[in-house]
């Protein structure tokens, strides 16, 4: 288990004041103006070094993601855009970072927008987090008032701006370009890449999308040194990373671990186990509602990591983890993640926008075992049509939790065809 | 529900425009972005439009921001109508967003939502005949580990159960305010009954360390 | 330039260009529909995936840039299952009402269904309904067909300059709409029916009147500008039944204003179909040869100093040669075709004419309008100059009624001291297009039509001469007209002869009694109660002005029920080609004049439409270079004078009813009510 010495979020809870005199203390901003002092490129090779994967999902290596950023500007500013839009069912990590650690990511901004020559920093928040907008404004204020940021920031003779902006209701706008579009004031509807944000971003400018808490560790990191980072989990699965527990655990938190952590003793040590003990376990979506969930056999002993993840056919994902224990109607639990997909799906493209109302239909009538049992399988092709053939990601995302229900739990769904024909009770007692 | 509801012109306000305070406040926002990106802060305007006027935009606003900012109305109207967040139609004074996304879901969401039904007697997608109340089902509003959960207003109210929520609602019915946050008695998102991790850092008794 | 191979085949393509764009060249069909190539690209209907080698997914071709080297294949397992896939999303929404769809048998997605579609539906659940959207009197919609590929929105907002369409809402519920249902106010708005893949967007006058594969297709030209515009006119026995645009890429490209796709309506009502003789000052009925008869007497004992005629905006070429030939038989110098008294130089034909050509236009890199709305003038003209506009690095000058225009323009001032200023140097507008290499001048008949018109033509050519307008290989004097017939007019001569009268001096004549004989060629737009006792003869097809004022009237043909020759205001001959049958009888114009001319005594040399074109070619040999433009030679035009300050005023006030046939146009009257009650008077865009 991490020791609390190597832990980075040490306010996740709130526990102490996330004002900056208290952030101090807790060892932000501490001579800030050193670490930029050996340039940008040590930054990203520090970073490099760590192994830090982006935390928002997606997995995407954070120092390679940096050095696409023009080290000269061709007369275009350069940004850093913050993906702070978290919306990811299961996911509420970044927003204990800003309510309660704001200075980590303020501090972090700086030193990761420095290190991209970038101009200033767009944190895009969803807009549901007004409170989380109002604290992290307020960091944002003392750090200009303290000379952190903004003109001559830390001293560094660098100047560097923290904007907040804030959503308004839309998943979508978690997709890199969508929150590009977002922020230029548009509908969030993702662009076409070619061209990738570090060409052509917000503005028509260079960008970088980071998510929070990617940004937030970034000062950690390099005050400890990247090796400290890569020393932390597996190879290729490096660091501590902040986990999600929900659902049917007895106390369900967030928590920062080490990556790699096994999925029974994540849940184990911190949540408090599976309602009913752990042989109660029906499955685990591990990663945020997007990837296909894990039956407890696999659960036994699965690590909490990128690669261990994929190797299931999941993900690592947001590092969600929402559990199901044996009362859960399991169909009914990812129908209404396609019910969330068919809400978020912006409507640009064919296949999500027609795909993800179709499935969700059909997943209604399969809890209710309104259907024929041929129409599993065509539910799975459907998922397939929309699977890769979308700009964005939220096609895949739509189709992966139904996969992964039908791998899984085929005969369960089988079962209530064959009771709804034989005219017998279909559904179990309802989860809670 | 599906589709765009934007209030029939009879519940339309013939003119709108920012209060001073709130045209200060345009232009410091206007002012965050790129010299002759103005149309980034249509949001943040829209936003600030529905503080403004009883939680919901009116078209004259949309159309008054589409001039401020430069912007074709059919733009800001398309902006207007994508995300959730903005009302083009008039809603309770209390507004009420139960998440019913699958974590909330796991823990007892649909017990929130029933409260709503008792409580207030609407269900989703309907408002008190007072006015005092609208309710809708939301889609995740990320704090799943304090599921099930609620935004009223600007607040979430967390790990609540049937008698949380109805106790929250019976206090809005009678003008006051409830605490926001968990309603069982914890801090935030750590494991109820005391952190597992950090304890090195805190005292074990933690409470009460945030300020604001 | 990049090198592919596209099915094992090899294909270069120029830098710039998508996959979409290399497989076509390599012969492979790629399904597309929010695909098109005059609008940005969009990659949203997801139809034109394709696989490329080492790529994990398939690609979206219209959007991937081609780069060296890329393997793609479009007949593969994975493209045959993406397209199928896309092709069922799309279907399961869409109704299946094409037997009463009007789009059915020319539909995008009723073609590519028949290629990529199962056949059967595996869709289950209830198919989605979406209400219908108001979008002005020339757009019939059905949104619930609407497969959401946008090209109805990126045709408002980068083709037309007007961003009034958008998709509110998003994912299944989204839905193209207007702001609030207004209708739209482009003068282009028809083009988003062609651009409709489905039938969501269709014409509403042509709604439920005829079925695609039964209308007879003639190809022809526009007169409701002096753009030209190349059409197809589509008619079912009788009667024309739409009006589509040709691809002309340098003419109209492929696109059309809504007066003349819409104003065929026209066509029916208030027509000349029979001829007409006043009689105790009533117009009754009469035969051809009475109505012959009358004229021959009204002509008797006349000299040709007291006979006059007028050609008006609609005339073909033909029909002005015939009677020019006839006035000249009578002795007469009185005829011009300049009805709204432009002071036009008919000398030099570089001073009257649209000499860079429309496409032109993209090459200018300055362009100065002088007295000109060409919104409204020549929409097809404007949307080129909006084209040129969004690629940047043009410099654009007006003077004149500040109008909203698409594209931003330096506004230099109201009226003719501003052009004085920039012909004599002393406008820094003089300086951009000095220092432009290709600057152009566009000259409205706003600027003409006034006293001092031919001091500002002159000050205009100065200008040309100054400031380097005319150099080689490039002359950027461009005269903007409004009338179809009038360059064809200005080429045959179809102007005051020695000594002869202009149309005010025959005004005036015909008041003071001068003149005794007025014959008007479907001229309606002067003031027709000027002209005194003087005996008028209005040939042509609508009772319009000139028909109310007519001593005599002979029944002409509109322009699609003739073979007849245009010249738009470049200069390029243009043959229209006979759709349907003049009504009654009504009969061709040119006929009309040679029967006369035989009552008359004054038989014209030629009996068939072969014969008077080759006495055309003799007047005017560029007849001959049909479709192309024969450069003029530059000259001197124009008569330096004294000019007033009074601002230029657009000679159009009214988009859509500028001509007798869309006067009569019941659909071009109520876009003429919207646009006159229209509260938001600013809706270009500069974006």
């Amino acid at each position: 288990m991490l020791q609390d010495k190597d832990r980075i979020f040490t306010n996740l809870y709130g526990q102490q004041s996330w004002r900056l005199e208290a952030a101090r203390k807790r060892g932000d901003w501490d001579n800030t103006k050193a670490i930029l002092e050996k340039g940008q490129d040590w930054i990203i090779e520090e970073v490099k070094k760590s192994g830090l994967r982006g935390r928002g999902g997606a997995g995407f290596p954070t120092g390679l993601k940096w050095s696409f950023m023009p080290k000269q500007s061709d007369g275009r500013p350069s940004y850093l855009v913050v993906n702070a839009d978290e919306g990811e069912p299961g996911t509420c990590k970044d927003r204990d970072m800003m309510r309660h650690d704001p200075h980590k990511l303020v501090e972090g901004c700086l030193i990761a927008g420095f290190a991209m020559r970038a101009v200033a920093a767009y944190i895009y928040i969803r807009g549901e987090f007004y409170r989380e907008a109002q604290n992290l404004q307020a960091a944002i204020d003392e750090a200009y008032a303290a000379g952190l940021i903004g003109k001559n920031a830390c001293g560094s003779g660098y100047d560097f701006d923290v904007y907040i902006h804030r959503g308004a209701g839309a998943y979508i706008c978690g997709e890199e370009t969508a929150l590009i579009e977002s922020l230029e004031g548009k509908k969030g509807q993702p662009r076409l890449k070619p061209p990738f944000p570090a060409n052509v971003g917000v503005w028509g400018c260079p960008t970088t999308v980071n998510n929070v808490e990617s940004i937030a560790v970034v000062p950690t990191i390099l005050r400890r040194g990247g090796d400290w980072f890569a020393s932390l989990g597996r190879p290729n699965n490096t660091g501590t990373k902040v986990f999600c527990i929900s659902g049917h655990v007895n106390k369900p938190c967030n928590v920062e671990e080490e990556m790699g952590i096994p999925l029974k003793e994540l849940i184990e040590k911190h949540a408090g186990g599976v309602r009913g003990g752990w042989d109660n376990l029906l499955a685990v979506i591990p990663g945020g509602s997007s990837v296909p969930l894990l039956p407890k056999e696999i659960c036994d002993d699965v690590l909490m990591d990128f690669d261990s993840l994929r190797a299931q056919r999941s993900g690592l994902g947001t590092a969600a983890v929402i559990v199901m224990d044996k009362s859960t109607d399991i169909v009914r639990a990812i129908a209404r993640l396609s019910k969330f997909y068919k809400h978020e799906s912006c409507g640009q493209c064919t296949p999500c926008r027609e795909g993800t109302g179709w499935m969700w239909r059909v997943m209604e009538r399969l809890v209710e075992g309104r259907a024929e049992k041929r129409e599993i399988d065509m539910l799975l092709e459907v998922t397939t049509q929309v699977e890769g053939h979308t700009i964005c990601a939220l096609g895949d995302a739509a189709a992966w939790p139904i996969q992964g229900l039908i791998r899984h739990f085929r005969g369960e769904i089988e079962r209530r065809i064959d009771a709804r024909h034989a005219g017998q009770p279909v559904l179990p007692v309802a989860a809670e | 529900m599906s589709g765009v509801h934007i209030a029939p012109p009879e519940q339309q306000p013939a003119s709108f425009e920012f209060t001073p305070e709130n045209l200060e406040l345009a232009k410091k926002i206007i002012a965050k972005y790129p010299q002759g990106r103005q149309q980034s802060a249509v949001m943040p305007l829209l936003d600030l439009a529905q503080r403004q006027h009883d939680n919901w935009v009116p078209q004259a606003a949309i159309r008054y921001i589409a001039e401020m900012l430069g912007m074709p109305v059919i733009r800001v109207l398309e902006v207007a109508s994508f995300y959730t967040m903005y009302n083009l139609a008039p809603v309770g004074k209390n507004f009420i967003q139960v998440c019913t996304t699958t974590p909330c879901w796991l823990r007892g969401s649909d017990k929130v939502v029933a409260a709503c039904k008792k409580h207030l007697g609407i269900g989703p997608g309907e408002t008190t005949p007072d006015g005092k109340f609208t309710v809708i089902e939301v889609e995740c509003l990320g704090a799943c580990v304090n599921a099930p959960m609620m935004q009223i207003g600007d607040d979430f109210y967390e790990d609540l159960d049937e008698e949380s929520t109805g106790k929250i609602l019976e206090a809005l019915k009678r003008g006051e305010t409830p605490k926001p946050g968990p309603q069982n008695g914890r801090l935030s998102s750590e494991p109820f009954g005391g952190p597992t991790t950090l304890t090195s850092f805190n005292p074990p008794a933690s409470a009460g360390g945030s300020d604001d | 330039m990049p090198t592919l191979t596209i099915d094992g085949i090899e294909v270069t393509v120029e830098p710039g260009s998508t996959v979409l764009q290399a497989c076509e060249a390599a012969g492979k069909e790629i399904p597309r529909f929010c695909y098109h190539e005059r609008l940005s690209i969009a990659g949203n209907c997801r139809m034109c995936l394709v696989e490329q080698e080492k790529a994990p997914k398939p690609i979206a071709s219209c959007a991937m840039p081609a780069a060296d080297g890329m393997v793609i294949k479009t007949d593969t397992p994975m493209v045959k299952k993406a397209r199928e896939g896309v092709m069922e999303f799309l279907l399961i929404n869409h109704p299946l009402d094409c037997p009463i769809c009007d789009q059915g048998g020319e539909c995008d997605l009723q073609d590519q269904a028949m290629g990529y579609g199962r056949g059967t539906s595996r869709y289950d659940e209830n198919k989605r309904a979406v209400k219908d959207k108001y979008m002005g009197p020339l757009i019939e919609t059905v949104m619930t067909r609407c497969i959401h590929c946008t090209r109805c929105i990126r045709f408002a907002q980068e083709i037309a300059g007007v961003p009034e369409l958008g998709a509110i809402g998003r994912g299944e519920d989204m839905q193209i709409t207007t702001y609030l249902e207004q209708a739209l106010t482009s003068e282009l708005s028809g083009n988003v029916i062609d651009l409709c893949p489905v039938g969501a967007l269709t014409s509403k006058p042509y709604a439920f009147t005829a079925r695609a594969w039964e209308l007879r297709k003639t190809e022809s030209v526009d007169v409701m500008d002096a753009v030209g515009a190349n059409i197809r006119i589509d008619v079912r026995g009788r009667e024309v039944m739409r009006v589509l645009p040709r691809l002309n890429e340098e003419v109209n490209e492929e696109w059309l204003s809504d007066k003349s796709r819409f104003a065929y309506d026209g066509l029916k009502h208030r027509r000349l179909d029979r001829p007409y003789v006043r009689k105790d000052d009533k117009l009754q009925e009469a035969s051809w040869g009475e109505a012959f008869a009358a004229i021959a007497n009204a002509l008797q004992g006349l000299n040709g100093s007291q006979i006059a005629a007028i050609a008006g905006d609609l005339a073909c070429a033909e029909s002005v040669m015939a009677l020019k030939d006839l006035m000249g038989k009578l002795g007469s110098p009185n005829l011009d075709c300049r009805q709204d008294g432009a002071k036009i130089d008919p000398a030099t034909r570089a001073g009257y004419l649209f000499n860079s050509g429309i496409a032109g236009i993209e090459e200018a890199d300055a362009i100065l309008l002088v007295g000109t709305n060409p919104r409204r003038e020549a929409a097809l003209i404007n949307a080129r100059i909006r084209k040129r506009y969004l690629r940047g690095n043009v410099k654009i000058g007006l003077i004149g009624e500040q109008v909203p225009l698409t594209y931003r323009v330096d506004y230099l001032g109201a009226g003719p001291s501003t052009l004085k200023d920039i012909a004599e140097g002393k406008h820094a507008f003089a300086d951009v297009l000095k220092s432009a290499q290709r600057p152009m001048l566009i000259i409205g008949q706003g600027a003409l039509t006034r006293a001092d018109g031919a001091a500002i033509l002159a000050l205009a050519r100065q200008v040309a001469e100054n400031c380097g307008l005319v150099k080689d290989g490039w002359n950027g004097f461009n005269m903007l007209h409004t009338a179809a017939s009038r360059v064809g007019a200005l080429d045959l001569g179809f102007v005051p002869g020695e000594g002869g009268r202009d149309v005010a001096a025959i005004q005036a004549g015909a008041i003071s009694g001068a003149v005794k004989f007025v014959y008007l060629l479907g001229a309606d737009e002067l003031d027709t109660s000027a002209f005194g006792s003087a005996f008028v003869v209005y040939q042509g097809s609508h009772g319009d002005a000139g028909a109310k004022r007519a001593d005599v009237i002979l029944p002409g043909a509109a322009y699609p029920e003739k073979d007849a020759t245009w010249v738009n205001t470049e200069g390029r001959v243009q043959l229209g080609r006979r759709a349907a049958v003049p009504p009654g009888e009504a009969r061709e114009d040119w006929a009309i004049i040679r029967a006369l001319s035989d009552v008359l005594g004054q038989t014209l040399p030629y009996d068939n439409l072969g014969q008077l074109r080759r006495r055309m070619l003799e007047a005017a040999p560029h007849f001959a270079a049909v479709d192309k433009l024969t450069p003029a030679a530059w000259g001197s035009f124009g008569t330096p004078g004294s000019i007033t300050d009074a601002p230029f005023k657009s000679p159009i006030d009214d988009f859509y009813l500028t001509n007798p046939i869309a006067r009569a146009s019941a659909v071009m009257a109520e876009c003429s009510a919207i646009a006159r009650g229209e509260t938001t008077p600013k809706t270009g865009t500069h974006d």
